[in-house]
């Protein structure tokens, strides 16, 4: 496999590592439930087909990117950094 | 004629009888020319018998021209380079060379185990499920060793390899695979447009079918369009042309895993250079120009040595000059096979009959069969070929079903050829059935490749170069390279590719005859094992495999899989298409292991990493333990001390009682700034952070998200927004990792940086009650360091040596007064010399990892041990720690109800009842008097050491209950190893429980 990293290019896919589903987001705070917590550590869809994921370039730029993946074909969709500039800032 | 080499020609072929080779086969000294294969050069001598097969020991001679060959396996080499099942039919001759016919016993023409084949009907289809059911424990004894004996290919060399393997990588914009007519039209129409192109091709001769055969292409011999190709290509400075090189798999996005055997054709690889190279092709574009591979036909007898493919006669006859026999028949279901006939007669060979099953031939090919004197059975089939050891007769049925014999020492078979589409299939996609041409064709293709010639089933010369000529053009256009006004395609000579495929030939009254007719030569699989599945039920393609072992091992079923098809669909009344294909994988052809590890093996398996004072340790005498990818100095023996256990006793007490010096630059250590740095590390350390004053260390700890403890480390604000965090060595990728996913995944709008540096900063502890003293003679004097100014815990950039900028950190991991001083990498080197140095007048004394662990176990620290992904702060004592005023990372799920269970095992110490006894880390503990049963387990040891201060071993451990159970004893149950020894439950911290000494 090869990724298109938004930095770096079309990279090899040994450059990079995988964390799995981007779609949790974690319940932050103080009044975060444990249940909320709970689904957020360890549930996952785990969908054959069109899947925004999680990857690492670690030999890389050191960017989380959102990859957009089919899961039977390894076809990507979409490359984004997952950190995105805050509202109202210049890129 | 030579009457060294009996079978070869008199001229012709592409070999070079200016160049003689020697080699030996089975000890036997044959010559050969350079060009030959190893088989073309055995046939050229007159050795049929090649090898015996895998289940039954028959005699079995060569099959094919080609990487398909399912008999002619060898041992190639000798010594550390022999190489089981190596296929005679693509291996280059050289000088030198050594084979050795394989499973065979004591000899091949005489073998004690071709008893086997009148055992047939115990060794048939599902053999070992029904044969050596009972009991379970005679197959490692008995049954095994015994299949294993009987039932085999080559043997593995047994010794290191000698040679080297490389990888490498390369980008192009267009690929072909294959250089045969196809492969070299793509080749040239690519790269005639400027694109950049790598031509790939598996022999050590570009032409592909071509080589075999007598074409013309333009009114010219094909081999002059050959070289004129070759010569146009070899002037475009973007083209490559890789020979001896098999892409054997095609993976996403356009990747193609490429073995290149840059010197198998040679005895011992040059110096320096490797032997083969795994290649890994990143293309953004490729033309599949793989050719076909032939098909044979199942009949009584079909694997007698002397029974070939009919294309493979011709690629011996006029490739390699040689004969491979002298009295043919030919059995054809196609046009194709008339060519051979031909071909051979053309050489000198006497042609006895065509037998083609066909009742209408074209009257050119009847015509053709009267022109070189041979017999024409249209109608017929060849029903067995007998002979044992080489074919000595074919028996032949004609149309009206009488059956005859005729002498001949050599059977060309034709039943028409399957496309080499085995690539295709490698992302999972099905062939699909042609039914005009009786064969799989590529079906959906993997994104960017294309198919040219025969392997689309696109059989004619014409066709291949139509294909490539357009699909190499193709290819390079939608790379952006724009099209060159081409020439007309070549034109060719006519050929036939009629065909009306033969799949099995049963006896006269329509049984399958009583003689072995083999479907599968690789594996030992007969028609008859191919009915019993379907009579037993394995009737899928898949089930079918797997029962009979049809298509399995090396050659996975190149010539075999097609007539299992067409049997079982025969005995289910279904067709090929209904009863399915199995889909092709990687490889192509076997890959050696030790291509795809290239010079990753031994101790090159990992890179290794040197710390900036890696030259300092080695001056000293220092021993080296791998700590991950680092070499860290684990001890410094001095002469005489002929234990490690006295270097180690030595080096803690001289740091308890003066001053030691330890590296410790492979910490990691990542820089964090931003004006919500103290903000971040609240949220990824259980501890507060917002109140830790400017040049002030803190000892930290963070989980994972579901509760268990990630690392630990001590980080220091060097100012309001900057601090510098340690890492245990370990952990310092995944720690980084792990941060950057909190700040760019998690916590976007943080105002906060972070990278690493732990390879721009080489990094000292200085430990020991002098080591203010030494300290005192490396920094600057404008610094002051005394306990009042950099007390306990002080963090701050100092500088060193006359202005070198460091940092020092008060921080103690072995509980002395104690020193953590950084200088930028470049000059760690000389920080250990200056520290050396100032602590000569105080004895000051280097120790390694060994002493650091003794001293760490001595003060209780948790390390890798504890820290070992199963343990959460409670357990290790370090509850009090999570703070209960904000969130963090890991905070929720570590207060799930069993992770907070008081039963869980916990941190304590242990020390033995009797102080001389040993204890062992992984022992396990088990009440007094209590059974050492699992139900009796309470816990384990995590670390020991023999502690030079107490004059006893000491443990640390995870006990249930353990806090509580201060004072009581336990066993520590070691059965690896016959321990079981009485130890005391006791405090972790064993030395200055209160910690005076880190204050002075």
């Amino acid at each position: 496999m090869r990724i298109t990293c938004p930095h770096c290019g079309a990279r090899d896919v040994q450059e990079f590592t995988y964390l799995g589903d981007a779609s949790p987001s974690r319940p932050d705070g103080l009044e975060a439930t444990e249940a909320a917590m709970f689904d957020y550590v360890y549930q996952r869809e785990n969908p054959a087909g069109r899947h925004r994921e999680l990857w690492y370039h670690g030999a890389g730029c050191h960017a989380w990117l959102t990859v957009t993946r089919d899961t039977r074909t390894h076809a990507i969709e979409a490359v984004e950094p997952t950190k995105r500039p805050k509202a109202g800032t210049a890129a | 004629m030579s009457t060294k080499q009996p079978f070869r020609t008199a001229d012709g072929g592409l070999i070079d009888r200016t160049q003689p080779q020697s080699f030996r086969f089975d000890g036997t000294r044959y010559e050969g020319f350079a060009g030959d294969t190893l088989a073309s050069a055995l046939l050229a001598n007159g050795v049929r018998l090649v090898g015996r097969s895998f289940k039954y020991h028959r005699p079995r001679g060569i099959l094919s021209a080609g990487p398909e060959e399912p008999n002619a396996l060898v041992e190639l080499r000798a010594g550390a380079r022999r190489e089981p099942n190596t296929r005679a039919t693509v291996t280059e001759l050289y000088h030198g060379l050594e084979a050795r016919s394989q499973n065979r016993w004591p000899s091949l023409a005489f073998d004690v185990l071709s008893i086997n084949s009148l055992l047939g009907p115990a060794l048939t289809a599902g053999f070992y499920y029904k044969t050596f059911m009972w009991p379970a424990s005679f197959w490692e004894k008995l049954y095994e060793p015994l299949i294993r004996r009987a039932a085999g290919l080559g043997r593995a060399a047994g010794h290191e390899d000698p040679d080297h393997y490389e990888k490498a990588f390369a980008f192009c914009d267009v690929l072909v695979i294959g250089g045969g007519p196809a492969g070299l039209a793509a080749a040239l129409a690519a790269g005639r447009t400027g694109a950049r192109v790598i031509l790939c091709d598996e022999d050590f001769r570009l032409g592909g079918k071509l080589l075999a055969e007598k074409r013309e292409i333009d009114a010219r011999a094909s081999s002059e369009w050959i070289a004129d190709t070759l010569a146009e290509l070899a002037g475009m400075p973007d083209v490559r042309i890789m020979a001896r090189s098999t892409v054997y798999g095609v993976y996403d996005h356009g990747i193609y895993g490429v073995i290149e055997r840059v010197n198998d054709h040679l005895p011992i690889p040059p110096a320096h250079q490797p032997r083969q190279r795994s290649w890994r092709i990143n293309a953004k574009r490729a033309v599949l120009a793989a050719g076909a591979i032939e098909r044979p036909i199942v009949f009584a007898g079909n694997d007698t040595p002397g029974v070939m493919l009919a294309g493979a006669v011709r690629a011996y006859v006029n490739r390699h000059g040689v004969l491979p026999g002298r009295e043919a028949v030919i059995f054809t279901s196609g046009d194709d096979g008339w060519a051979t006939a031909r071909d051979l007669a053309a050489a000198g060979a006497r042609i006895a009959a065509i037998v083609d099953p066909r009742p209408q031939i074209d009257a050119g090919l009847t015509a053709l069969a009267s022109r070189i004197g041979a017999r024409v059975l249209t109608g017929g089939v060849v029903s067995a070929a007998s002979g044992g050891r080489a074919l000595r007769q074919v028996t032949i049925r004609d149309a009206s079903g009488r059956e005859q014999t005729i002498a001949c020492d050599l059977l060309a078979v034709s039943n028409g050829w399957n496309p080499t589409l085995h690539l295709t299939s490698h992302q999972n996609t099905r062939p699909v059935w042609d039914e005009a041409i009786h064969a799989f064709v590529p079906g959906q293709m993997p994104a960017g490749l294309s198919v040219a010639g025969s392997a689309a089933g696109r059989f004619s010369l014409a066709q291949a170069l139509e294909d490539g000529a357009r699909l190499g053009s193709q290819a390079a256009a939608d790379c952006g390279f724009a099209p060159t006004v081409d020439a007309q395609p070549p034109k060719t000579d006519p050929e036939g590719v009629a065909l009306a495929p033969v799949w099995r030939v049963k006896d006269g009254k329509g049984r399958s005859f009583r003689g072995k007719a083999f479907v599968d030569f690789q594996n030992d699989v007969t028609d008859k094992d191919v009915e019993l599945a379907a009579r037993e039920g394995f009737k899928p393609v898949e089930h079918l495999k797997r029962y009979t072992t049809l298509g399995m091992a090396t050659d996975q079923g190149k010539t075999s899989n097609i007539a299992g098809l067409a049997i079982m669909a025969e005995q289910t009344g279904k067709t090929i298409p209904e009863t399915g294909t199995t889909i092709f994988r990687p490889p192509y052809t076997p890959v050696a292991i030790g291509a795809l590890a290239g010079h990753h093996r031994g101790q090159d398996f990992r890179p290794i990493r040197l710390t900036p004072t890696h030259q300092w340790s080695k001056d000293q005498g220092a021993v080296f333990v791998e700590a991950g990818l680092w070499l860290r100095a684990q001890y410094y023996p001095r002469p005489g001390e002929n234990d490690w256990l006295v270097t180690v006793n030595r080096e803690v007490l001289a740091v308890r009682n003066g001053v030691g010096l330890c590296d410790v630059s492979t910490l990691g250590k990542i820089d964090i700034q931003g004006a919500d740095a103290a903000g971040f590390l609240e949220r990824v350390y259980i501890n507060g952070w917002k109140a830790l004053p400017v040049g002030k260390a803190r000892y930290g700890l963070m989980l994972r998200e579901d509760g268990f403890v990630m690392d630990d480390g001590t980080t220091s604000r060097l100012a309001e927004t900057h601090f510098v965090m340690t890492t245990t060595t370990a952990n310092a990728a995944k720690v980084m990792q792990h941060l950057e996913f909190c700040h760019q995944v998690l916590w976007p709008d943080l105002d906060v940086r972070m990278v690493s540096v732990s390879e721009q900063w080489a990094q000292a502890a200085i430990a020991g009650p002098k080591a203010r003293e030494v300290l005192r003679g490396v920094v600057d004097a404008q610094h002051d360091i005394s306990n009042e100014a950099f007390p306990y815990l002080a963090a701050r950039e100092i500088t060193v040596g006359g202005g070198i900028p460091a940092r020092l950190f008060r921080i103690s991991f072995s509980g002395e007064l104690a020193y953590e001083l950084a200088v930028p990498a470049d000059h760690g080197d000389a920080m250990m010399r200056a520290l050396m140095a100032a602590g000569e007048p105080h004895g000051i004394t280097p120790y390694g990892t060994e002493a650091l662990g003794v001293m760490r176990i001595e003060k209780g620290h948790v390390a890798g041990n504890e820290l070992n992904g199963q343990t959460t702060a409670r357990d290790l004592g370090l509850g009090k720690m999570m703070s209960s005023k904000k969130d963090f990372i890991g905070r929720l799920m570590a207060g799930r109800d069993a992770l907070v269970e008081t039963g869980r095992p916990s941190f304590v110490g242990f020390k033995p009842v009797d102080p001389n006894q040993r204890l062992r880390a992984g022992a396990h503990f088990i009440g007094v008097g209590k059974p050492a049963v699992m139900e009796h387990d309470e816990g384990y040891m995590t670390s020991v050491a023999y502690s030079p201060n107490l004059k006893h071993w000491m443990g640390l451990g995870l006990l249930r209950n353990g806090a509580s159970r201060i004072g009581e004893r336990i066993r520590a149950v070691d059965p690896v190893r016959n321990g079981d020894i009485e130890v005391e439950i006791c405090n972790p911290v064993f030395v200055d429980p209160e910690g005076a000494r880190l204050h002075v």
